[in-house]
Formats: structure tokens, sequence, C-alpha cells
């Protein structure tokens, strides 16, 4: 019984904690600590549960491993549904995973620079969880939203007008997407009356031919509103400097926000426009394509001009979504599963690399004085009262901080340039095999990806050793004082990043799965409908009736 | 009926769009508010104008449900409207923020001639 609501845990476990700690007064830091810890913990043991679930249903070819979760028991295009597949189950683990270092790392001080840090950090979870769960458009919208939310006052903690300014543009951007959003969403519903995504992957090849046009467009202004969120080149401009702003540990929680704009493009448009589209097939596919190349372009031109870490963080952050959306394109242009699953794998190594590498940001620019003296300026920079000055934890590290973080770091640009032995070279070796196995497509175009994905490496590797040498290498200030709160983090997300090229087989079997399965759509798409409602399932527990 | 709809849905977003590409934060507030409210109107009219028709079936019996407007898009926008709304807000409190730290209204918290 407790097993099939298991799958509603993910939203349900930080909504109720987040709620939680608003009851707490905002001095209780140690107390909210430990709710958020225990709260991301016990998501990230379901998470693996939930993959664990997913996986077992090995063979695609029965619908397994999909399991469908009907909202308010209502049958399934009436009600909303949640749809926890494999690749659902991915993301959920990498949220979870995320979520631990970023926590850990916010007690070591950046939670007492403004109010509620942990209930807004909790609200972004749910809002993550639920996009990455949800099998229905209009409720997809309404997770966006909760996410957004949160990612507004989280982007804004610690304030100072950089952030005010980043946070400003950054909210207006999301508005007007989220208008894009609903027009997308309110023409694919007029056109076809459901918003279930199974429901509309049934459907698509029966639409009307005068109504298809209708349908497209639609389809493209919720993409729209993906791509902003996803960073792609042309309306990724907020971008950089959002992220740069954002305090460490919400860049790094934001680097799977983009991963949620390229899940929602990889999801819909498999769903939609995969080989069951009818004459839609591979609508958009040429697009994609193009904007993912476009992306990496900018990004890696952006990461060779820019001069601090933060700002080139960000840039590799538009590499690795570029890369993905560039493959979804591929992929929907009948490339075949293969380079998605490489894809896939990149994903995760990339959304772990990134992350790491916002919280190295902050303690390798910190010249001297350590944590203390941070404080000390944003408080007094900001009004904030001194009081808590006091409690900066005594726990700074004696040992040489800056050959740790200098380790990390190196490990971080391994993996982002995609040298071997991390994730990021496996991955992209996955990418490029697919590619030139490929024949779907004109050799060209695979070709000008694969040396954009390579130069790409390139344009990391050069910009992030220049940051290096010179934080490293060519600098005679003081050393800093680094907390041992604020490496560890690191180090797990490193360690996650070296079991994921350590345990590389196993998973790419995992994102190979999991690549089929969305090409195969048959399971996703009528299975909701073969979920039976709670009523009208037979009691099992009342066996003693005949 | 459906012209002036449209009519009205064309001019609140063509308003609202120039007003979001002004340089001022209040002028963008105002712009995303019109834009917000031409999308609600676009919400509601994809559920096909039905005059007169209510969105709510009595129970039981056989119901024709032609002579019932669809439900769905009022419900929707409803949803759509809370969500705008308290976006709105939180936007208008960072835009105050910003002027108090800056001291302009301009949208990149700098006057382009400095």
């Amino acid at each position: 019984m407790i097993n099939e609501h298991l799958i509603i845990a993910p939203i349900l476990i930080p909504f109720v904690t987040g709620a939680l700690m608003l009851l707490y007064d905002d001095r209780q830091r140690g107390a909210k600590f430990w709710l958020s810890t225990i709260s991301a913990a016990s998501q990230l043991l379901i998470a693996v549960e939930l993959v664990v679930r997913a996986k077992t249903g090995g063979d695609i070819s029965d619908a397994e491993g999909i399991s469908f979760y009907l909202l308010g028991d209502w049958a399934a295009p009436y009600g909303i549904v949640l749809v926890l597949d494999r690749l659902a189950a991915m993301m959920l683990v990498l949220t979870a995973l995320l979520a631990i270092p970023s926590l850990v790392y916010a007690h070591a001080g950046w939670n007492r620079q403004g109010s509620h840090y942990f209930s807004m950090f909790q609200f972004l979870l749910m809002g993550l969880n639920g996009a990455f769960l949800t099998g229905d458009i209009f409720n997809l919208f309404v997770f966006f939203e909760i996410l957004l939310a949160a990612s507004y006052g989280l982007l804004l903690h610690g304030s100072g007008q950089l952030r005010v300014r980043a946070g400003m543009h950054y909210i207006a951007i999301n508005l007007a997407a989220s208008l894009l959003f609903l027009i997308g969403v309110s023409l694919i519903y007029g056109v076809t009356g459901t918003l279930n995504m199974a429901h509309l992957a049934n459907l698509i090849a029966s639409v009307a031919p005068e109504d298809r046009p209708l349908l497209h467009a639609g389809v493209a202004i919720l993409s729209v509103a993906f791509l902003v969120k996803a960073g792609s080149w042309p309306l990724s401009f907020w971008l950089p400097t959002a992220y740069m702003a954002a305090a460490a540990p919400v860049g790094a929680m934001f680097a799977i926000m983009t991963k949620v704009g390229v899940y929602a493009i990889l999801r819909l448009s498999m769903l939609l426009f995969g080989e069951t589209g009818g004459p839609s097939t591979s609508f958009g596919a040429s697009v994609l394509i193009l904007l993912g190349m476009a992306t990496i372009l900018f990004g890696l031109l952006g990461l060779l001009s820019s001069q601090s870490l933060g700002r080139m963080a960000a840039h590799s952050v538009l590499i690795s979504s570029g890369t993905v959306l560039g493959i979804t394109g591929f992929a929907l242009a009948g490339g075949g599963p293969a380079m998605l699953s490489g894809a896939l794998y990149y994903l995760i190594g990339s959304v772990l690399a990134t992350s790491a590498l916002f919280l190295l940001i902050e303690p390798m620019n910190r010249e001297d004085g350590g944590i203390a003296a941070m404080l000390a300026l944003t408080a007094d920079a900001y009004g904030l009262d001194d009081t808590d000055l006091d409690e900066v934890p005594d726990t700074a590290l004696a040992m040489p901080a800056m050959t740790v973080l200098g380790i990390c770091f190196a490990l971080c640009v391994l993996m982002l340039a995609g040298l071997p032995p991390l994730p990021g070279f496996v991955g992209k070796v996955a990418i490029v095999q697919a590619l030139i196995a490929q024949t779907a497509l004109p050799a060209g175009l695979a070709w000008s990806f694969i040396g954009l994905l390579i130069l790409s490496g390139l344009a990391t590797l050069i910009g992030m050793a220049r940051i290096g040498i010179q934080t490293f290498w060519a600098n005679d200030a003081t050393l800093p004082r680094v907390l041992a709160l604020e490496v560890a983090p690191v180090i797990a997300l490193l360690v996650v990043l070296a079991l994921t090229s350590l345990k590389a087989e196993a998973m790419l079997r995992y994102t190979s799965g999991t690549a089929r399965a969305l090409h195969d759509t048959a399971a996703y798409a009528y299975g909701v409908f073969a979920t039976p409602r709670a009523a009208d399932r037979p009691k099992e527990d009342e066996g003693s009736e005949p | 009926m459906e012209i002036i709809l449209s009519a009205a849905i064309g001019i609140l977003s063509a308003s609202g769009i120039w007003l979001v590409l002004r340089p001022r934060s209040f002028q963008v507030v105002i712009g995303l508010c019109l834009l917000s409210y031409a999308v609600n109107l676009f919400i509601f009219s994809m559920g096909r104008l039905t005059p007169g028709a209510p969105p709510i079936m009595p129970k039981g019996g056989f119901v024709d449900p032609t002579r019932y407007a669809d439900p769905l898009p009022q419900a929707l926008v409803l949803t759509a409207i809370v969500i705008s709304f308290a976006t709105t807000a939180l936007f208008l409190v960072v835009m105050i923020a910003s002027r108090g730290m800056t001291g302009t209204d301009h949208v990149d918290g700098k006057e382009r001639s400095q």
C-alpha cells in the first residue's frame, strides 16, 4: 500500500518540510539545517528506490518499468497523473544528490545572509521533483512556477545590488516565459482537447490536417518557454549574470535548473514527435540541433572571454545544456537511442561537475581573512546586524586548503573538458561514436556537431587552466582559510563523479535503457489508460468474502 | 463577439509587449500585467466561445455536452490568474528594492548616459 504511494513522496516530503520550517524562528538554524538535511537524505533514499523500481521493468516492451500514480484516483485523461519512468527516476536521484552538498555548504555561512533560506530550498526541491514526475502539461506549468518562485527568493538571497539587479532581469524573463508557456498549453488544449502528455501522444497522429499547423505553433511556443529555462542560445543572455550573482550554494543547485528545461523538451518532443507522431514526426528536430550548436558556440566563446570563474562556470552550464539539446534534436530526427544514452550520461556528469565548480568559486576567490571577513563585508554592505558573526564555526582547516581546492578544481576541469578518466570523456565518446554511426541526417551536420563538441572541451580547458594558474600558482596573497564544511560537499560531489566513472558500464546500461524507453513511447502512451483506479481494484485484504 | 475578443487580446498583448521592452521598471511591470490579461483571455477563448451556457452539468441522467461550456479552461484561467498575480507582486517588491539600492528606476540599475 505504502509502496505504490512512494511515487508522490519526492513532492510531499520537501513540501511538508518546507512548510514546517516556516514555523521555526529564523535563528534556529541548527534545527532547520538538520530538518532539511534529513528531508534531502530521505528524498535520495526514495529516489534510489524509485530508480530500482523503474529499472526492474528491464525489458522495455512491457510497461513494468513505468509506474503511474493517479492523483485523487481520477481515471487517466480526466485527472492529473504522476509518471515514474527511468528518465524521471534518474533526474530525481540527481536532484537529491545535488541538494545534500548544497545544504551542507550553506550551513557553513550562507544561510545566515537572509531569512527562510532552508524553506525556499525545500520548495525548490518540491518544484524540481514535481516537474520531473508529472504527466500533465498544465501541472508541469504549476510545478515550474513553484520552482521558479523559490528560485527567485534564492537568487535574491544575500541581497546586494548585483543580486537584486540580476534577480530583476531573471524574474522579468521568467514571467514572460511563463506567459508563453500558458499560450502554448492553451493552444494545445484548444486543438486536441487534452493536457495529459500520454493522451496527447496517442492523439497526435490523428489530428486533422487543418489543425496541425496550430498544434505545431502551440508546441513551438511552449518550447520557447522551455528553451528560456534551458538557456538555449538567443534566450540565454540573462543566465551568466544570474548564475554568477547567486550565492554559491544556490548556484550549485541552479546547475540542475537549466536541465529541467532540457528535460521537458526531451520528454515532450520524444513523446509527441517521435516515431509515432504521424505527419508530425521529427517536427523541430533541425531547429533543436541548430540551437544546440549555437548554444555550445555561445558558451565556448563566453567561456574564453570571461575574466571571472563565476561567469565561466555559468558558460559551462550553457555548453552542457547545448550539448544535450543538440543531441535531443538528433535523436528526434531518427539518430537512434545510442547517442541519447551518451548524452544522458554526459548530463549527469556535467551537472555534478558544474555544481561542484559553483561551490569551489567562492572559497577560491576568498583573498584573505577567511569566511569571517567575507561575512563581515557582506553584513556591512547590506546592513545586516553583526551579532551573527560570532557564530562562525571555528573549524577552519589547518591543512593546506589550497592544495585540496586545487585538486578539486582540476578534477572539475577534467570533467567539463571531457578528458579521461572522468564521465565527461566517456559521455562524449559515446555521443561521438553514435553521431559517426548515424545515417539519418547529413554527415556534415553530425561532423560539425562533433567538431563543436570537441572544441568546447578545448575551450573549457584553456579558459579554466588560465584561471587555475592565476589562482593557485601565480597568487602570492595570504592563503585563504577554508572551512571543512565548505570543502566536504565539493569532495562529496567529486566522489560521486568518480563513482559515475567507475560504474560507467552499469550507468550506460541504465541510460541506454532510458533512451530506448524514450524512443518507444507505447508503454508511456498507453500505460496510463491501463492503470486501474484504486476504487475499481479488487480489495486484497477482504479475502474472507467468497 | 469573436472579433471583439480577438481585438481585445491583440491590443492588450501589443501594448504589453511594447511596455515590457521599455527601460523603466514600472513600465515593465505594467507590461507584464497587460500581457497576463491577454494570456488569460486567450486561455479562456480556447474552450470555444459559448454565450449563455453554464460550465457545470446537472447530476444524473443524460446530458448533451454541446449545451455546456468547457469548464477546464475556466479552471486553468483561475490557476493562471493566481500564479501571475503572486509573481507580479514578488516582482514589484524586487523592483522597489532595486529602486532603493540604485536610486534609479532603470531596469539595469543605472541610466544609460552614465
